[in-house]
């Protein structure tokens, strides 16, 4: 009915190092045998890739840090994986040399998301980043070198001690790098993370100065020729770019409510009607796929309603109107109508029931927005 | 038994002064237990009386001493049960009058003694706790003479806890209280000085029967009320309930009623017979009104129907309690409920919150407003935010009150008394060391903070009593609260004209910390009718996202959003604005504090 999945998400949760801010699933070293876990995944996609689409349209690498797995591994999974439009992998500036470079382009890898995250070097401490500035431009210039024409930086803003000068120069600092792509996302002190521990008191305190620079984040970048087309991602116009559309065609899958697989530890996938999340433990997964069994994994079933409701969600962090057909039932109309009186959303005709789209202002509170606008 | 043998008498002290301890030694001595049934304080039976150190309802308790029968009437100890206390008083002959021989006499035990005196009681006064190190037996019995005009030796030295002098205490109430004085064969006339509710037996009231007497089954009537019962049975505590064939001239006991609600058989009412009834009814019944009003509001409001049926519960066993639906727009559907004054506020709230589980948002409490309507006619206003805005004038319930402080402290009661709008009436030296300052007082500035202040201000030396004094004119305004434009009914409030600019930006100012950031900027303003007297904006949010959101995340953040959802729920909407319960609670405390 939904036809066959057309996005792949493969995990590589080793890391040199974990930084305190993150949350994500991650395997600290070289501890743990890489070849196991490669022969894992492939074991997985065995089991799994029945749903997937030949060719697929995108195909991701996340992590972790996937640059950081041993060279010879990472070169025998992307030989393995099925072939696809586009090709992203995250990188640590850190990790990336020209051997590493002509590796991923070699595999057919043809976008590469790096973390740069800030270019103030107190910054990077707070943050527990390795990568020198430096090394980050370095890093840039490797891939340029091995002719990959589609680089994504992360940001993050609102670091303990950041000032507005601070961003104001991370952002300088990123453009002259000519990026393709810019995520910029504000740091979470998430609970349980070491971070939050250290540093939780101190981000609610600034919180109420941080409060300006989402609004200064995109009135830089759009100032120079990027769009604004998700919450926290940026991308140079098409104009400037030889009419590329240079969004990430994997993430806007996400945002589009689009299935995909998850290949890895911790990793989710969505297909149809179900959600399912891998388990989070490197014994197990290995241990199960060892046996060319399917890893545990939490599964969560999704109705109409849930699905409906996170079109909505997804779909008001992108730029362009959403369509409201199918979606009346989890949209309050009364909302709607004091959220257009407060100049947050409007109404277009588009489409059979109109389209939906929210204000730049209606953006940078989209949460709450979106909290009151789903019936 | 002979009337002439019988001696009806109450126990004045303050709070921790020793009554309970006392009661129960006197009950040990004549035997009227056993040691092992002895149960310390065994006339405080409820929970919350015990925990607080007050006796809400009092009780009798006949106890034989030497050919003697004596009767105990236990009274409530503060101030807000006044009217009780006075009717218990009226049931007896005598006062026991006992005081802490370090403490010394306290206002309460000096408005109590006062009763006494007016009621023509025969005072026999003690002095407690001599065992202690820090006793002043002679300087307070010198204290405690000087009040009741008597000479220090006749004032009785006790230790309740170790038993020492308690016989001689018996000695002198069987000498000095004279016996009951009441016509045998006239037609019978009792006074009911209490009553309680027994959910299987309905309402048991508590009497002294001054003449006549009366016979188990006999039709009954209570006079004021005109309530018709039957004696369904008759009886006294020794202190369980013992049941009689009939209760005479000069006794004191219990009837068993069968009526299904207290409100029909009030204090302070005579009961009679309903054949060959008595032609005039004992003096001084009143109808007890309440004085202090709050709102009671669920803080889950599917709890409303528990705490109406709560209410109601408690209603049977509470007759002064009052309460009314009350829709707020703000805090839902609740109750204004009507106090006798604070305490009883506190100890209705919690009951409901102890022995009904119920989770309770109580407003700021306010007193009865009258107010003439410029047709004028008159009304009385329970509520600040029913006060008509057009009036011709308001009059407010004045008390007086008497604090005994420690010299030193003089300046500060004077001093918190001025700024609450007291006008001074005397002063008196108790001894060389306490004073008795008089102040007449508006009850709306007791209600308040009042009883904190004073405790913080003299370092809880003071000791505080009010009596009702009735209504005078007052320079009143109602100041309202506005949130976007819109009047949050809850915190309506009637201050002095003086006051009212700076209460109103201390409500004003509290809220806008409390109430969250929208996605608007929200006007918070204080307004005496049209005109404003305080501002604050609450800034619109810049920023309300999560930054990330890829497909890991897509379930949590949906979860998320939910939550959000669910808590806007639970938060009121205030001209459009969602403000949390607690925002209320918040504001409504610092009224409290």
């Amino acid at each position: 009915m939904n036809g066959p999945v057309r996005h792949l998400y493969v995990h590589l949760p080793f890391c040199a190092h974990r930084c305190g801010y993150c949350d994500f699933v991650t395997v600290v070293g070289r501890s743990g045998s890489h070849r196991d876990y490669v022969d894992a995944l492939l074991r997985e996609l065995e089991l799994e890739g029945g749903v997937l689409a030949e060719p697929l349209e995108t195909l991701y690498l996340g992590g972790g840090t996937p640059t950081f797995t041993e060279p010879r591994e990472l070169a025998r999974l992307l030989g393995s994986l099925p072939r696809a439009a586009e090709v992203t992998v995250e990188a640590n500036p850190e990790t990336v040399t020209p051997t590493l470079a002509g590796l991923l382009v070699e595999g057919g890898v043809d976008r590469v998301s790096m973390g740069a995250q800030s270019f103030r070097p107190h910054l990077l401490s707070v943050l527990e980043r390795r990568a020198s500035p430096d090394d980050v431009r370095r890093a840039v210039q490797t891939l340029r070198d091995a002719s990959v024409d589609n680089i994504s930086l992360d940001l993050v803003y609102g670091i303990p001690g950041q000032s507005p000068a601070d961003l104001g120069r991370d952002l300088e600092e990123a453009l002259a790098l000519e990026p393709e792509h810019l995520s910029c996302y504000e740091l979470e002190a998430k609970p349980g993370t070491r971070f939050s521990h250290t540093f939780g008191e101190e981000l609610s305190r600034q919180s109420e100065a941080l409060e300006g620079y989402f609004e200064d984040v995109v009135e830089a970048l759009s100032g120079a020729g990027y769009r604004w087309y998700e919450t926290a991602n940026f991308c140079r116009r098409p104009e400037l770019s030889g009419g590329r559309d240079l969004r990430s065609r994997h993430n806007l899958a996400y945002w589009l409510g689009r299935d995909y697989l998850g290949l890895g530890i911790g990793a989710v996938s969505t297909v149809g009607s179900t959600r399912y999340r891998n388990t989070p433990r490197m014994p197990t997964y290995l241990k199960a796929l060892g046996r060319s069994i399917r890893p545990p994994r939490e599964v969560e079933a999704l109705d109409e309603d849930v699905k409906h409701r996170e079109r909505v969600m997804l779909g008001l962090r992108l730029d362009e109107p959403l369509a409201l057909a199918g979606l009346e039932d989890v949209v309050d109309d009364d909302a709607l109508d004091r959220l257009e009186a407060l100049g947050l959303a409007r109404r277009s005709p588009e489409g059979v029931c109109g389209a939906l789209s929210l204000t730049p202002r209606g953006r940078f509170l989209g949460g709450g927005v979106t909290a009151e606008l789903l019936a | 038994m002979d009337q002439r043998q019988i001696r009806n008498f109450s126990i004045i002290a303050h709070i921790d002064h020793g009554k309970s301890t006392l009661a129960d030694r006197i009950l040990e001595l004549t035997e009227t237990v056993s040691g092992r049934e002895m149960r310390d304080q065994l006339l405080d039976s409820m929970e919350l009386e015990r925990e607080r150190g007050i006796t809400i309802k009092a009780q009798a308790v006949r106890v034989m001493w030497k050919g003697h029968e004596l009767n105990l009437i236990d009274t409530p100890g503060h101030v807000d049960f006044t009217y009780e206390v006075s009717r218990s008083l009226a049931a007896c002959e005598g006062a026991l009058l006992v005081v802490d021989a370090s403490q010394g006499i306290e206002a309460q035990t000096l408005a109590n003694a006062y009763l006494a005196i007016e009621n023509n009681l025969e005072i026999v006064p003690a002095v407690n706790k001599i065992d202690l190190t820090q006793a002043r037996p002679d300087e307070v019995a010198a204290e405690v003479a000087d009040l009741v005009g008597e000479a220090p030796d006749r004032v009785v030295r006790i230790s309740a806890k170790t038993g020492a002098g308690v016989e001689a205490v018996l000695d002198a109430l069987v000498e000095r209280i004279p016996a009951p004085a009441g016509d045998p064969d006239a037609p019978p006339r009792a006074l009911i000085f209490d009553s309680s509710y027994d959910q299987y037996r309905g309402v048991v009231a508590f009497v002294r029967v001054v003449d006549g007497s009366f016979r188990r089954g006999e039709p009954l009537k209570a006079m004021a009320q005109g309530t018709q019962f039957e004696a369904e049975e008759l009886g006294f505590f020794a202190p369980a309930m013992t049941a009689t064939e009939t209760l005479g001239a000069g006794e004191v006991g219990y009837v068993i009623t069968g009526l299904k609600d207290v409100s029909r058989l009030r204090v302070g009412d005579t009961v009679t017979t309903a054949r060959g009834p008595a032609s005039e009814p004992l003096p001084g019944y009143k109808d007890v009104k309440p004085m202090v009003f709050a709102g009671l509001f669920p803080t889950d409001s599917d709890d409303y129907p528990e705490l109406r049926d709560s209410l109601e519960r408690l209603k049977l066993n509470d007759a002064a309690l009052f309460y009314e639906p009350e829709t707020s727009q703000a805090l839902g559907f609740g109750f204004r409920c009507g106090f006798l004054g604070l305490l009883h506020m506190e100890i209705v709230r919690e009951r409901l919150e102890r022995e009904f589980d119920l989770d309770l948002l109580v407003t700021a409490p306010n007193v009865a407003y009258r107010v003439m309507l410029p047709g004028g006619e008159e009304i009385e206003v329970h509520n600040p935010a029913e006060m008509p805005r057009e009036h011709e004038l308001v009059e407010e319930p004045y008390v007086k009150a008497s604090v005994i402080v420690p010299k030193d402290y003089v300046g500060d009661v004077m001093g918190l008394c001025n700024e609450r709008r007291g006008r001074f009436d005397h002063m008196e030296y108790l001894s060389e060391q306490r004073v008795l300052l008089v102040y007449e007082l508006p009850l709306g500035e007791i209600v308040l903070d009042f009883y904190d202040q004073l405790k913080s201000r003299t370092r809880g030396y003071a000791s505080f009593d009010y009596d009702l004094i009735g209504f005078r004119e007052g320079t009143l305004s109602r100041v309202d609260i506005l949130v976007a434009g819109e009047q949050v009914d809850a915190l309506s409030l009637i201050v002095h004209r003086d006051a009212a600019y700076e209460r109103g930006k201390q409500l004003v100012e509290r809220l806008r910390k409390e109430i969250p950031r929208q996605m608007f900027d929200v006007a918070i303003q204080a307004a005496i009718g049209s005109r404003v007297i305080a501002r604050e904006t609450v800034k619109a949010k810049r920023k309300d996202v999560l930054a990330k959101c890829y497909g890991g995340d897509i379930s949590r953040k949906r979860k998320l959003l939910e939550r959000q959802k669910k808590g806007k729920k639970r938060m009121k909407q205030v001209g459009g604005v969602d403000v949390p319960q607690e925002a209320f609670l918040a504001v409504l405390n610092l009224e409290r504090k």
